[in-house]
């Protein structure tokens, strides 16, 4: 694939911010340099809940409108957000284990980012299950706006199971206090993943274009 | 076809394409009340998949289907005036012939919905059967309980997909019998076969499908049987 | 013979009544045969006893087991149950015939799903005694509490896999696909329906399981219309 400016762009932003992160960003007192797995963990989170949240959105628009763009914008996300949640699942645990001596826990976010990926691989386990580009497009459709109006009960029952059932206090992992050096860098990690999920969701569209495009012979035939 | 106002079902430049493929590729037609139309056609002509159109099963991706001036798909009166005859049984294979029929009359409203099943049962000359569940039922049988379920609310337009699949003499007399009725009582059928001497018989007006579109559509009594199937060969033949 | 078309008035047909046709067409049909449910019913008290042989009754008690192992087996006795819903209008092409009749497509789905919840709650019926029996866990006062809350659980386990198995028979893996798409959403109802069952087993008043009880109340009603809504797009049109 040729490389797009976006891409060169986004790639570039990845760079500088982990280099910054690295290098130029102070170590964080109490946690130390595990610390710094934050600044993957957080923006992939981010990233994660806003591909959730187009697939619902082009899922429906495309039972609205029946556009096959709206579908491939929903395929296209869902599999960019399903790395992305792959990410915030396996930092978590990075994170955790060094700060908090255990590798899982139930605190609401992560719970909820679980259920995200659990919806992710159900709706490409269904993209994969059915041969038919429409039925395939409209099951799929029903599914992101179904897994979206299921987010919320998700999260209603983590907090009310929270709030019942008082753990000891965990450091909260993203204090509001940071020093300027650090929410800067915070905040440039968000824009350089949301530029990557941008690029990668291009590519992964482009892709899809073509592919779908191979299929179809331009002729009256059965 | 005769002039008479609003046709009994209708198909104006109707088309169905799936992914790349055209099923239907622009067909017109038009079949008033008490006449036939026996369809012909090799196979992956698009006859299914225009009955399905027609029956309100499937959504044109071009042009319309009408029944009695109303679009199709439509709401429920629409549907209550059409009866499908498939090729498969569309049965539930553990109820008895009774049940089934009973099942689609109350859901089409019909009046005493046990009497007419028994009476459409009788029709078929399935009615002595009528308790055993279906799945002990030869392939024949089924085909004429299929029947019965499809016409117990007397539809004004029978769109029959290859109805004589499975049947005996007796049961082909009887099914003729049934469609000579409904055609009495002002329905218009389409009936889709393979077998021309069959569908001529019945009909009173012919066309034949290929690729998607009519070829060569008139009246029966311009057609002369012989003929017409070295036609139907040719035409086939010459399209590939 | 000849029928006169033009004597019957057809009766308008109501999206309910349709939907008691389909439901009593489809209970006739399983307790015909009756083998889904015995498997069902079987595989539910197989879990419950292998869930007793797991158990350290000295680590944990009774109450404390029952909600987990009631509610899980819930879940995948539920799943079990729903896989044949609608095999049984493919087998012959059925549904082919249900949807060129009158009938509206959202009084299918209500139909199937109603056959589907005397299904599911005939089963608990015979599972939550089976909990009380094998456990040693007296219910008797908290029985009318706990009927209540099974059936809310029931209603939206009902609503969203009658939607899926609809979904998954037309794919291919629809075994495997029923369960990976339910699971997720089955979790926010097996959630509150654990917890209230544990607070009501700990003596604790029903004023306690109130905010579970809410939540399971809020997710049937969005589901059952959610899934009611989704419906006609899992047919080709």
């Amino acid at each position: 694939m040729k490389p797009t400016p976006l891409s060169i762009v986004a790639a570039l932003a990845v760079v500088v911010t982990y280099v910054r992160a690295i290098f130029f960003t102070p170590t964080e007192a109490i946690q130390g340099p595990a610390q710094k797995i934050f600044y993957v963990h957080a923006p992939a989170a981010w990233v994660a809940f806003l591909a959730f949240g187009l697939v619902g959105l082009a899922s429906v628009l495309y039972l609205w409108l029946r556009d096959d763009r709206l579908d491939r914008i929903a395929e296209a996300s869902a599999e960019v957000g399903l790395i992305f949640t792959t990410v915030v699942l396996i930092t978590g645990p990075l994170w955790g284990r060094p700060i908090w001596g255990t590798y899982w826990t139930w605190d609401a976010r992560l719970t909820l980012t679980l259920f995200l990926w659990f919806i992710f691989v159900a709706y490409m386990v269904l993209r994969g299950a059915i041969e038919d580009r429409d039925m395939r497009a409209r099951y799929c459709a029903v599914l992101g706006i179904l897994g979206a109006l299921l987010v919320p009960f998700i999260h209603l029952s983590v907090y009310l199971f929270r709030t019942l059932h008082p753990k000891p206090i965990l450091l909260k992992p993203d204090t509001p206090s940071l020093p300027p050096e650090m929410l800067t860098t915070v905040l440039l990690a968000f824009g350089a993943f949301t530029l990557l999920y941008a690029a990668l969701l291009r590519a992964r569209y482009r892709f899809a274009v073509e592919r779908d495009s191979a299929h179809r012979p331009d002729s009256h035939h059965a | 076809m005769n002039g008479k106002s609003v046709a009994a079902v209708e198909a104006d430049s109707i088309a169905r394409a799936f992914g790349a493929r055209r099923a239907v590729d622009g067909v017109s037609l038009r079949v008033h009340s008490g006449e036939t139309l026996a369809l012909f056609g090799p196979n992956g002509a698009g006859k299914t998949t225009l009955l399905r159109l027609l029956g309100g099963l499937i959504r044109p991706s071009g042009g319309r289907a009408l029944v009695g001036g109303a679009k199709v798909p439509g709401g429920s009166p629409v549907r209550r005036q059409i009866g499908v005859i498939s090729h498969r049984t569309l049965l539930y294979d553990a109820l008895s012939p009774r049940e089934n029929v009973e099942f689609f009359a109350r859901l089409y409203g019909v009046a005493s919905p046990r009497d007419a099943a028994l009476r459409s049962l009788e029709r078929m000359g399935i009615a002595d059967r009528g308790d055993a569940p279906v799945r002990s039922l030869s392939r024949g049988m089924k085909q004429r309980v299929s029947i019965a379920r499809a016409t117990v609310h007397n539809p004004k337009v029978v769109l029959a997909d290859e109805p004589f699949t499975g049947l005996d003499v007796s049961g082909a007399r009887a099914l003729s019998r049934l469609l000579g009725e409904l055609r009495e009582s002002g329905a218009a059928l389409v009936l889709v076969t393979h077998n021309i001497e069959e569908g001529l018989s019945l009909a009173t007006h012919a066309a034949i499908m290929h690729e998607g579109r009519l070829v060569r559509m008139g009246e029966r009594a311009s057609i002369v049987a012989s003929e017409y199937a070295d036609e139907y060969r040719d035409l086939v033949a010459a399209g590939e | 013979m000849p029928t006169n078309i033009a004597t019957w008035s057809p009766p308008v047909n109501s999206v309910v009544g349709d939907a008691l046709l389909v439901a009593k067409k489809d209970l006739t049909i399983e307790f015909r045969t009756r083998s889904a449910f015995l498997s069902v019913v079987v595989f539910a008290l197989l879990g419950i006893v292998i869930f007793f042989f797991a158990w350290d009754s000295t680590a944990v008690s009774a109450a404390d087991l029952a909600p987990g192992v009631l509610w899980v087996i819930f879940t995948f006795s539920g799943l079990l149950g729903l896989h044949r819903s609608f095999g049984v209008e493919h087998q012959e092409g059925a549904i082919d015939g249900l949807l060129a009749s009158p009938i509206s497509r959202e009084a299918i789905f209500l139909g199937k799903a109603g056959a589907n919840l005397v299904f599911v709650v005939a089963v608990q019926a015979i599972a939550i005694p089976a909990v009380s029996l094998f456990y040693n866990l007296p219910l008797g006062g908290i029985a009318l509490p706990l009927a209540g809350i099974a059936f809310l659980a029931a209603i939206g386990l009902v609503a969203v896999g009658t939607l899926f198995s609809a979904m998954a028979a037309n794919t291919r893996l629809s075994e495997l696909l029923l369960p990976m798409l339910s699971l997720p959403f089955f979790v926010p109802i097996v959630i509150p329906a654990a917890q209230a069952t544990a607070k009501l087993l700990s003596g604790r008043p029903v004023v306690d399981a109130v905010a579970w009880l809410k939540l399971l109340l809020a997710f049937d009603i969005v589901f059952v219309a959610a899934c009611m809504l989704a419906y006609p797009f899992t047919l080709e049109e």
